[in-house]
């Protein structure tokens, strides 16, 4: 916790971009982006928090604690339980962002309490990389792109 | 979206997590479609039973939350005869964990009767314009279109979210601009029974999810419509359709005639009985009830099996208040050592994943069995369902095929 607060002390807002509220609260981390769609029944193991449908762009990769970019959902409204069972078992995204999102992974989220904001003002397959820091304000609807001091920019 | 001051206070988190919940997921459902504010509902039939599609997640989701449902609700069919599970052969794992789902939605104040025409009962039934929150497909379908009621196609959350508050979001089939006709089918030819089922799965495949009108050379009666309905809803995602002279929004609302126009062969039709035949293996298990049997479909299964002795499994599926309503088709049926079973059905009970090859005389469940339950799907009558399972049409194809195969 203390090393959490000291960070965010050095913490400098590059973007901040509004978007859509879908999912209430706030949450922040790395950002992990999918170019894939991805359907929670059948794409992602409930335990582990990792990618199993093959070919997928993420495939093989965990979803724990990051901040989850993705187009969109697909597939089963069972979706929406297994986000909820990634809650359950600690390996869940921290945040998501969506270009639109659908019924499925909105109630997830919300049902999982994972903040989530959609349609952004600019894309964010444009602004975002893999590893950046983020902020996901589901509440007010924005998120943040934030620069870590000690990290030298790009 | 606008929300009255109380809504607001239940978004905020003043009734309690649950509510807070339940509001936040209808709010985003209307923001997504757009939705300017918030409608009460008449009744609200959930989706999201079965454990064999819920799993665990949904299990735990279900157990954890808290209240009381403020409209009359309903559960959509079940993995399973919840009185009588064993005749099925389901494991006792699965039953327990069945169980166990039934019980939490039992506890939010819903009643435990696990159907796919809730329509059927009392105190569900349903008038014109009635707004509703109802997540089965057939049933959704059924209420927009033969009832002339109002409903998306809700998810099981979202039914569930609507049954806590007693709203949903005004979005979608609530509202006129969306009920209208975007494509239209013209059928040239006389229909009955089965067809309808055979119809909904080819327009269904046809339609997407557009809003369809058909024109039809015969009047079909209401479990007709509910195989037309349900097929269409599953070979496709139609939610709504209008059938020329027969359904009551052709009377009462002023449509145009869609630009789209398709007509549908009888050839289509055929293909439907006999393109999937020539694939399959012989059928093990033969199945009707997709949806659940009406009294009229009870009484004519009743009256096919009178005095007959099946010789293949030979399962009925309908609503236990059907089947309490009449005990004497359920006797008659049974005594053919056919087995009516209730509270599930052929697609949602993991029962139907023992078998390779299902017959089935609804569209509905030909377009579900390969998927849900890994075993190839073929189409026929009630008549010829009942015809393969005491053997008679074995006979038959023998005889025409000159005794091979």
């Amino acid at each position: 916790m203390r090393q959490q607060r000291r960070l965010q002390r050095r913490q400098v807002v590059l973007i901040k971009l509004k978007g859509r509220t879908i999912s209430r609260g706030c949450a922040r981390g790395e950002v992990l982006l999918s170019t894939d769609p991805i359907s929670f029944l059948g794409s992602v193991n409930p335990k582990t928090g990792v990618i199993i449908e093959e070919k997928h762009a993420l495939e093989g990769k965990s979803i724990q604690g990051k901040v989850l970019v993705f187009p969109y959902g697909k597939g089963s409204t069972v979706g929406s339980y297994v986000i909820y069972q990634l809650k359950k078992n600690g390996v869940a995204p921290s945040a998501i962002i969506n270009l639109e999102t659908e019924p499925i992974v909105a109630v997830g989220a919300i049902i999982s309490e994972i903040p989530l904001v959609d349609m952004l003002e600019r894309n964010p397959y444009e602004v975002l990389n893999n590893g950046d820091f983020v902020v996901v304000n589901g509440s007010k609807g924005y998120i943040e792109l934030i620069k870590q001091e000690t990290n030298k920019t790009e | 979206m606008y929300l009255t001051k109380e809504e607001e206070q239940i978004l905020n988190g003043e009734s309690g997590e649950t509510l807070r919940q339940a509001i936040e997921i209808l709010v985003a459902l209307g923001d997504i479609y757009g939705a300017d504010r918030l409608i009460p509902i008449k009744s609200s039939q959930i989706a999201g039973v079965s454990y064999k599609t819920m799993g665990d997640a949904g299990l735990e989701w279900i157990s954890d939350l808290q209240g009381k449902v403020k409209v009359p609700s309903i559960l959509n069919p079940a993995g399973m005869d919840l009185q009588d599970w064993k005749r099925l052969r389901i494991s006792p794992e699965f039953a327990e964990k069945q169980k166990l789902i039934v019980q939490a939605y039992e506890k939010l104040g819903i009643q435990c009767e696990c159907t796919c025409t809730p329509y059927n009962l009392e105190g569900f039934n349903v008038g014109y314009g009635d707004h509703l929150a109802w997540s089965e497909s057939s049933a959704v379908s059924y209420a927009n279109s033969v009832l002339g009621a109002r409903t998306n196609r809700e998810g099981g959350p979202s039914a569930l979210s609507a049954a806590l508050l007693g709203k949903t979001a005004n979005y979608g089939f609530h509202l006129n601009e969306n009920r209208m006709p975007e494509i239209s089918f013209d059928v040239g030819y006389s229909l009955k029974g089965s067809d309808y089922g055979a119809l909904g799965y080819v327009a269904g495949k046809l339609a997407g999810s557009k809003v369809p009108i058909f024109h039809l050379r015969c009047t079909p009666d209401a479990d007709e419509l509910k195989a037309l309905g349900a097929a269409m809803a599953a070979s496709g995602a139609v939610a709504l359709y209008h059938v020329e002279g027969v359904t009551p929004e052709i009377c009462r609302m002023d449509f145009e005639e869609p630009t789209e126009k398709i007509t549908i062969e009888k050839s289509q039709l055929d293909e439907v009985y006999e393109g999937l035949r020539k694939a399959c293996k012989e059928p093990e298990l033969i199945t009707i009830g997709c949806p659940h049997c009406s009294a009229a479909e009870l009484e004519k299964a009743a009256e096919l099996l009178r005095g007959k002795t099946v010789l293949k499994e030979f399962w009925i599926f309908t609503s236990r208040k059907l089947a309490k309503l009449h005990p004497e088709y359920i006797k008659t049926i049974e005594k053919s050592g056919a087995k009516v079973v209730c509270d599930t059905c052929m697609v949602v009970s993991p029962a139907t994943n023992s078998y390779s090859c299902v017959m089935v005389n609804s569209g509905k469940a030909l377009a579900y069995v390969p998927g849900m339950c890994g075993a190839e799907a073929v189409y026929g009558s009630m008549e010829t369902c009942v015809e393969e399972a005491i053997g008679e049409t074995t006979k038959k194809v023998a005889k025409k095929a000159g005794g091979s195969n």
